[in-house]
C-alpha cells in the first residue's frame, strides 16, 4: 500500500532553526528513508517553500485567485514523503522514527487512493 | 532530551508576539521583558520534560502575566492593576488564552512593538539596534558585535533608546486603517535599514554582520505572516531574499565587493531566488506596486538572468522609470542610465546623467559611472577626470581600488580595449 506521510510544524518555529539544527534534522530524515530507498520503495520526496508564497485558486465557474491560504492553524504542511510500504505498520514506524528526529510538530500518516506517476501520464 | 536548541527556536520565534501582548496588558516595556524573561525560564524548566505546549506563544503570555502581575503586586500596594477583568482571567486555561490571543490583536501588538522601535527622536541605527534587542531578542553583546562596536557602548545606547521609547506618549488603543499602514510602512523601512546593515558590509567583517541581513528576513516574515495580502510586505521580503542569495557570491576572499557582472552566478543561492521570484510575482498580482516591489522586480531581473549578458535590459530600464515615478531621486536615474547605456549605447547614457551632475557632483558612484560611459565614448581623458574625481570620493579602500582598475586598463590597454564593467553594483542599493 502507498502511503504519503506528511511533515506538519510551525514554520516560524523552524525559521528560527539554526542552520547546524536544520542541516541535522534533515541528515537523520534523509539516513532513515535509505533503506527503503534501496528497497525501490521510495517515491517522491517534497518539501515545500514557506506558506507565504502559495496562492489558492477557488474553484467555481470563474476561479478565484487568492493570496494565501490564511491558515489559522499553528501548524503549516512543510513537506511530505511517498513510500510503498508492505504494512501499515511499517509506514507507522517510519513515520514515528522520522517524527522522533524533532521535538516539535507531527506527522500525518496517509494512505494513497491513487498515484499517477507525471511520465505514465504524459 | 539534550538537545535545547528547539526550546530556543521556540522561544525565539514566539518572542514579539509575547513580549507585545505583555507590552499591551503592562504598559511598560521593562515590565514586559522580565516578564518575558522569567516566562522563558520556566519553559525551559518544563519543556525538555513536558514537551512543548499546544501553543507556545499563550504558555508564555500566560506565565508572563502572573508572574508580572505578582511582581506589581509585591513591589507596590499602591501601584494601580491592570483592570479587574484582566485579572480575573488568570485563572483561565491555555485554551482559553490562545483563542483569545489569536486574530487581530496579535498584528497589531506585534505591529506596535516594532513601530515603537522606530521612534522618530531615535537616529536609524539606533531603531534598529533596539528593535533586536525587544523583538528580536539579540543579546547586547551579540548586537555590539554586528555593529562592531563595544558591548558597553552599546548596552548605553540601548538603555537611552529605551528611555526615549518609553517616555514618550504611548499608542496602546487600537489603530486605525490608516494609523496601521502607516505604521507599517514606517516598519518595513526600518527593516529594510536593518537588511542593509547587513548587506552593505564589505571586508573582514562582513561574515560578522551577515546575522543582521538572516535576522531582517526573519522579521520581514512574521511581518508577511500579520500581512499576508499587502503586496509592499511581500515586495519586501521577495527584495531581501533575492539580494540575500548572492551573498556568498558578491564578495571575494578578501571580503571585496564583486560587481554583480562579475558574479560567479553558480553560487547564487537558488532556493532564495525561487522563493523570491514567486513572491514578487505574487505581490505584483495586486497591482498595487511600490518601491519594494519594484525594487525587487529590479533584483528578479538580474536573478533571472543566467549568465550577466542574458539580462534583460529593457526591462530593468522599465522598471526604474517607474521607480523615478514613484520616488524621483537623482541616484534612481543614475542608475537607469545603465540599463540606457546598455540598451541605447554610452552616448545616450552620458545624456541622461547630464542633467544629475549638480545633485551628484559629491556622489562616488556618479563619477565612476560616468568615466566608464566616456571611456566607452572614447573620451579618455575625460574619463581620467571622472575617475580621478570618484577616486577622491570614494567611501571605501575598496572602490577606489576599483577605480584605480579602471585607470590601470586605461593607461595599458589602449589599443585592445575590453568593455569596461560599470561600477554600479556597490551602494545604489537598487542594483547590487
Amino acid at each position: 500500500m502507498q502511503y504519503a506521510i506528511l511533515c506538519y510544524d510551525d514554520e516560524a518555529v523552524i525559521e528560527s532553526w539554526p542552520d547546524a539544527k536544520l542541516d541535522e534534522v534533515i541528515g537523520k530524515h534523509q539516513a532513515a528513508t535509505k533503506p527503503i530507498a534501496k528497497r525501490g520503495k521510495l517515491g517522491p520526496v517534497l518539501r515545500l517553500l514557506p506558506t507565504s508564497t502559495a496562492m489558492t485558486v477557488r474553484s467555481g465557474d470563474k476561479p478565484v485567485v487568492l493570496d494565501g491560504p490564511f491558515a489559522e492553524t499553528k501548524e503549516q504542511l512543510l513537506g511530505l514523503w511517498i513510500i510503498d510500504a508492505d504494512t501499515h505498520d511499517e509506514a507507522l514506524a517510519l513515520a514515528a522514527e522520522l517524527a522522533g528526529h524533532k521535538e516539535t510538530g507531527s506527522m500525518e500518516v496517509r494512505p494513497l487512493l491513487m498515484f499517477m506517476d507525471g511520465k505514465a501520464a504524459s | 532530551m539534550s538537545d535545547l536548541r528547539w526550546i530556543d527556536a521556540a522561544l525565539t520565534s514566539a518572542r514579539p508576539q509575547v513580549v507585545a501582548a505583555l507590552l499591551r496588558y503592562f504598559g511598560d516595556l521593562d515590565t514586559a521583558e522580565e516578564a518575558f524573561q522569567e516566562a522563558c525560564l520556566r519553559a525551559l524548566k518544563s519543556w525538555p520534560d513536558k514537551g512543548p505546549p499546544r501553543d507556545p506563544a499563550a504558555w508564555l503570555i500566560f506565565v508572563g502575566r502572573n508572574f508580572g502581575v505578582d511582581q506589581i503586586r509585591k513591589t507596590s500596594r499602591q501601584t494601580v492593576l491592570p483592570d479587574e477583568q484582566h485579572l480575573s482571567d488568570l485563572e483561565d486555561r491555555e485554551a482559553d488564552m490562545a483563542e483569545r490571543l489569536d486574530n487581530s490583536h496579535y498584528r497589531d501588538d506585534v505591529l506596535r512593538l516594532l513601530f515603537i522601535c522606530c521612534h522618530p527622536d531615535l537616529p536609524a541605527t539606533q531603531q534598529i539596534a533596539l528593535a533586536l534587542r525587544i523583538v528580536s531578542g539579540m543579546t547586547v553583546k551579540e548586537i555590539a558585535r554586528a555593529f562592531l562596536v563595544g558591548e558597553a557602548a552599546m548596552e548605553q545606547r540601548i538603555t537611552r533608546a529605551k528611555r526615549i521609547v518609553s517616555s514618550a506618549g504611548r499608542e496602546f488603543e487600537t489603530p486605525n486603517a490608516t494609523d496601521r499602514m502607516e505604521r507599517l510602512g514606517v516598519v518595513a523601512a526600518m527593516l529594510y535599514l536593518l537588511f542593509n546593515e547587513g548587506y552593505s558590509a564589505t571586508g573582514g567583517n562582513a561574515h560578522v554582520r551577515a546575522p543582521l541581513c538572516v535576522e531582517a528576513i526573519r522579521l520581514t516574515r512574521l511581518l508577511l505572516r500579520l500581512f499576508p495580502a499587502e503586496p509592499e510586505v511581500m515586495g519586501l521580503l521577495a527584495l531581501m531574499l533575492l539580494q540575500h542569495a548572492r551573498t556568498t557570491a558578491r564578495l571575494d576572499a578578501s571580503g571585496e565587493i564583486v560587481l554583480l557582472e562579475d558574479q560567479d552566478r553558480t553560487r547564487w543561492d537558488q532556493t532564495l531566488i525561487n522563493e523570491g521570484l514567486v513572491l514578487i510575482d505574487k505581490a505584483l498580482r495586486h497591482a498595487r506596486p511600490g518601491s519594494y516591489q519594484i525594487q525587487a522586480a529590479l533584483a528578479a531581473a538580474h536573478a533571472r538572468a543566467a549568465r550577466a549578458e542574458d539580462t534583460n535590459w529593457g526591462e530593468i530600464d522599465r522598471l526604474y522609470g517607474l521607480l523615478e515615478r514613484i520616488q524621483p531621486s537623482p541616484v534612481i536615474t543614475l542608475n537607469r542610465s545603465v540599463a540606457i547605456s546598455k540598451t541605447q549605447g554610452a552616448e545616450a547614457a552620458l545624456v541622461m546623467i547630464k542633467p544629475l551632475e549638480k545633485a551628484l557632483d559629491g556622489y562616488f558612484h556618479f563619477h565612476g559611472v560616468k568615466g566608464a560611459y566616456l571611456l566607452q565614448v572614447g573620451k579618455s581623458a575625460e574619463a581620467r577626470r571622472s575617475f580621478d574625481r570618484a577616486i577622491a570620493l570614494a567611501n571605501t579602500p575598496a572602490e577606489a581600488a576599483h577605480i584605480r582598475q579602471h585607470i590601470d586598463r586605461l593607461q595599458n590597454a589602449n589599443r585592445t580595449e575590453k568593455p569596461l564593467e560599470l561600477p554600479a553594483t556597490g551602494r545604489p542599493r537598487t542594483t547590487s
